[in-house]
C-alpha cells in the first residue's frame, strides 16, 4: 500500500518540475495574482527584455493604492500612487494579462477577487506578491506570498525554486458558541501557537469546527496563517468547497467540471498521514476575541483583561509587553470591554466578503454608530451583492461610510490611515505599530465585534448585544 | 547579483522579538522609487514624530556606523512580503542577518538580493547580542564557504544553509537565468499538465 500522504504532499509533488536532489525543487505555479504593488516585478522583466511566460495563468487587479472614496484614477491624490495604478494597467496590456481595472465591477482585493471568480481552485499552486496569499488555501490550494524578485521569476518562468516546508496540522474540534466566528478561531489559534509558531511550516486546518465553516470563513482562517508565521495554510476540499466553486465564472464547467471534481476528491489528507507537528484546540472554549497589543498573538477573550507584564513568562516577553502597552496606551488589569474606541474599520482581505458584511449589518441594524466607522467591501461584486441585500442602507442609516473596494485601512498604502493616538477596532489582520498610520492603535476583531464596538463606542461582547436585540 | 563569500563588519544588535517588516520600512514609503527609500529604514523607530532622531535607538548610535551585519531576535522580519524590507537594508549597507528565526518570506527575499540570513540557536544569538552591547562597534566575521560565524570574542559557530542557496550566493547566480536553462523541463511539465489537468 502507498504511504499515506497529506494534502500538502500531494499538491507539492504534483508540481515538481525539477528535483535537484538536494532538497530544492523547481515548483510549477498554476495561478499568479498581480496588483498595483507588482510594478517592480514588471520592471525587472523589462530590464531583461523578457515577457510574461503564461499571461493566461495570471490575473491582475489594483487594490493597494487605489482610492476607496471614488473609483477612478483622479481620486488618487499622490502622483506616485497614481503612477502605480496606471502601471498595472499599462503592464498588463503590454503583456496580455487579464485585468480587472478601476472601471470593472469585478475589481477588488486580489485575495477576495480570485476565489470569487473561481480562479482559486483545489490542488493548484497559487502565488502573489503579497503575504496574505495564504488566503487561497481555504479551497485546498497551496498558496503563498512571495517578494518582487520572485514575482519577476514567476512571470519569466512560471516556476519557483522552493525547499519543501514542514507540515503542521491544527485540529479544531467542537461547535463554537454563538457569536464566535472564523476570525475568533484564527485569533485564538495565533494566540495559542504564537506569531512565530508556524515558521517553516505549511499548516493544514482540520477538525469539525473547520469543516463546519463556510468557504468564506475558511478564507478568513487561512488568510491569517502568515500571522502565525507560516507561509501557507490550507483546508482540504469537501462538498462545501465544491458547492462554493460550482458555476463561478473561471471555474471549470460541464465535462471539465466533472473531471476536475474527480481529481479534487483525491486531494484530502489520507488517514494515517504524518505531520511534523500536531496541535489540537477545543473550539467549544473559544469566545469572541480582541487583540490588546502590537502582535497578532496578543489576543484575549472579550471578557478578559489587559495582561500584566509582571506575569510574563520571561524577561524578553515582559519587555516586549511593556513596549506594546505603552504604544497601545493601555493599563494592565483594565477590562478590555471598558476601553473606548475612536474609529472602526470593517474591510481587508481577512473580512470584507459578503458574509462578513452581513454579520456586521445584523449587529448594526436599528442602531447608530457612536464613532466614525467605515465599511470597505472586498470587491465590486461584494459591494453590488451587499447593495442588492440592502446592507448599504443599514450601514448608512447608522452613520457608517460605505466605500469602494480596496485594501484601504488595513495597510494604509493609499492614504486611508488613522490619526496618531487613535484607537481603531479593525477587522484586518495586523496590529503592528504604525500599521494603520503612525501612532495608530489597532485592535483586531471580527466584523460582528467591530460593529458592536461602533454602535457602543467601546469594545463590547457581541453576544450580549445580540441577546438584547435592537 | 553580487556574490557573497566572506564578510567582516561591524554588527548591530536589535533586542526585539517579532520585528515586523512594517517596522523595517513603513508602508507609506513603499510607493516611492527605490532610490528614494534609503532613509525609510526603521524610520518610525529611529525618529520622533517631528523628525528628530531618537539618540538612544541602536541604529542611530555613532558606534555602530558602517554596520553591515544585524543580529536580531526571534521571528525577525515577520509579516508583509515587501521585498523593500531587504532592499532598504541593502541600500544602507547590510549584507547579513543573524537571528534564531526569520519571517519565511523575508528569508527567501534575502537570497534574491545577495544577502545571507543565518539561523543560530537562540542562546548563541543572545550571547552575540550581549557581546555587541558590551563592546559597541565590535565586528563579526561570516564565512559562507565554511558556514561559520565568528563573534567579537573569537567564538566560532557553524550554521546550516541550504546547498542550493549557498551555491547561488557564492557564485552570485541570477535565478531567472538559471531557471530559463530548464526550459525543456518546464515545457515538458506543461505538456503533461495539459493532458492530466486540462481544466487549468
Amino acid at each position: 500500500m502507498d504511504t499515506p500522504r497529506t494534502l500538502f504532499d500531494k499538491i507539492w509533488h504534483a508540481h515538481v518540475v525539477v528535483d535537484r536532489g538536494d532538497g530544492h525543487h523547481l515548483l510549477y505555479v498554476d495561478r499568479h495574482l498581480l496588483h498595483d504593488g507588482s510594478a517592480a516585478g514588471f520592471a525587472r522583466l523589462r530590464e531583461r527584455g523578457l515577457k510574461v511566460r503564461r499571461p493566461d495563468l495570471a490575473l491582475a487587479t489594483p487594490d493597494h493604492y487605489n482610492s476607496t472614496a471614488r473609483r477612478d484614477l483622479d481620486a488618487i491624490a499622490d502622483p506616485q500612487h497614481r503612477r502605480l495604478v496606471e502601471a498595472i494597467r499599462n503592464n498588463t496590456r503590454d503583456h496580455g494579462v487579464r485585468l480587472f481595472y478601476l472601471d470593472d465591477a469585478r475589481q477588488g482585493i486580489a485575495h477576495v477577487v480570485s476565489p470569487e471568480q473561481g480562479l482559486t481552485q483545489p490542488g493548484v499552486t497559487l502565488v502573489c506578491g503579497d503575504s496574505h496569499t495564504a488566503t487561497h488555501g481555504a479551497v485546498g490550494a497551496l498558496a503563498f506570498g512571495i517578494g518582487s524578485s520572485e514575482v519577476a521569476h514567476v512571470m519569466a518562468t512560471q516556476c519557483l525554486w522552493q525547499r519543501k516546508p514542514k507540515a503542521m496540522r491544527i485540529t479544531l474540534d467542537g461547535t463554537p458558541g454563538p457569536g464566535v466566528t472564523a476570525k475568533d478561531l484564527v485569533l485564538a489559534i495565533i494566540a495559542h501557537i504564537g506569531a512565530a509558531g508556524g515558521v517553516g511550516h505549511v499548516i493544514e486546518y482540520a477538525g469539525s469546527a473547520i469543516r463546519g465553516l463556510s468557504v468564506e470563513g475558511r478564507l478568513t482562517v487561512c488568510n491569517m496563517t502568515i500571522e502565525a508565521g507560516a507561509r501557507a495554510g490550507m483546508v482540504a476540499p469537501d462538498d462545501t468547497t465544491y458547492a462554493y466553486l460550482h458555476g463561478r465564472p473561471l471555474a471549470p464547467e460541464g465535462a471539465a467540471w466533472e473531471r476536475a471534481l474527480a481529481a479534487w476528491r483525491t486531494l484530502p489528507t489520507d488517514d494515517g498521514a504524518r505531520f511534523d507537528r500536531e496541535v489540537s484546540i477545543d473550539a467549544t472554549r473559544i469566545v469572541p476575541m480582541v487583540t490588546w497589543g502590537t502582535s497578532p498573538e496578543d489576543a484575549i477573550a472579550i471578557d478578559g483583561r489587559v495582561p500584566d507584564p509582571a506575569e510574563a513568562r520571561d524577561a524578553a516577553k515582559r519587555d516586549a509587553m511593556r513596549v506594546s502597552l505603552e504604544y497601545m496606551g493601555l493599563t494592565p488589569g483594565t477590562r478590555i470591554e471598558e476601553v473606548p474606541v475612536d474609529r472602526v474599520f470593517i474591510g481587508s482581505c481577512t473580512n470584507s466578503r459578503i458574509e462578513d458584511l452581513r454579520a456586521a449589518a445584523d449587529v448594526v441594524r436599528g442602531r447608530t454608530a457612536r464613532v466614525p466607522a467605515w465599511v470597505v467591501p472586498g470587491s465590486g461584486l461584494v459591494k453590488r451583492q451587499a447593495e442588492a441585500e440592502g446592507l448599504d442602507r443599514v450601514f448608512r442609516a447608522a452613520g457608517f461610510e460605505w466605500r469602494e473596494p480596496g485594501c484601504s485601512m488595513c495597510v494604509g498604502m493609499n492614504g486611508d490611515t488613522g490619526a496618531p493616538g487613535q484607537r481603531i477596532a479593525s477587522t484586518s489582520n495586523r496590529n503592528f505599530m504604525g500599521r494603520q498610520g503612525r501612532g495608530v492603535r489597532t485592535h483586531l476583531l471580527s466584523p460582528a465585534m467591530a460593529a458592536a464596538a461602533a454602535v457602543t463606542g467601546r469594545f463590547t461582547d457581541v453576544r450580549r448585544l445580540a441577546s438584547q436585540g435592537a | 547579483m553580487e556574490a557573497f563569500t566572506t564578510l567582516t563588519a561591524v554588527a548591530v544588535p536589535i533586542d526585539l522579538a517579532n520585528v515586523d517588516t512594517d517596522q523595517i520600512i513603513p508602508a507609506r514609503f513603499l510607493g516611492r522609487p527605490r532610490d528614494q527609500q534609503r532613509g525609510a529604514m526603521f524610520h518610525d523607530l529611529r525618529h520622533a514624530p517631528d523628525g528628530t532622531p531618537h539618540a538612544g535607538f541602536v541604529l542611530n548610535r555613532p558606534e555602530y556606523a558602517g554596520a553591515r551585519i544585524l543580529v536580531a531576535d526571534r521571528n525577525f522580519a515577520c509579516g508583509s512580503s515587501r521585498e523593500n524590507a531587504v532592499t532598504v537594508m541593502v541600500d544602507n549597507g547590510f549584507r547579513a542577518f543573524i537571528a534564531p528565526s526569520f519571517g519565511d518570506i523575508f528569508f527567501s527575499n534575502c537570497f534574491q538580493n545577495g544577502v545571507l540570513p543565518i539561523r543560530l540557536p537562540a542562546a548563541r544569538v543572545d550571547a552575540l547580542r550581549a557581546a555587541l552591547r558590551a563592546s559597541p562597534g565590535a565586528t563579526i566575521t561570516v564565512d559562507l564557504a565554511a558556514q561559520t560565524v565568528t563573534g567579537p570574542d573569537g567564538t566560532r559557530d557553524g550554521f546550516d544553509i541550504d546547498p542550493f542557496r549557498k551555491d547561488c550566493l557564492l557564485r552570485g547566480v541570477d535565478e531567472i537565468s538559471l531557471t530559463l536553462g530548464y526550459e525543456n523541463e518546464i515545457a515538458r511539465f506543461e505538456a503533461r499538465r495539459r493532458i492530466e489537468a486540462p481544466w487549468l
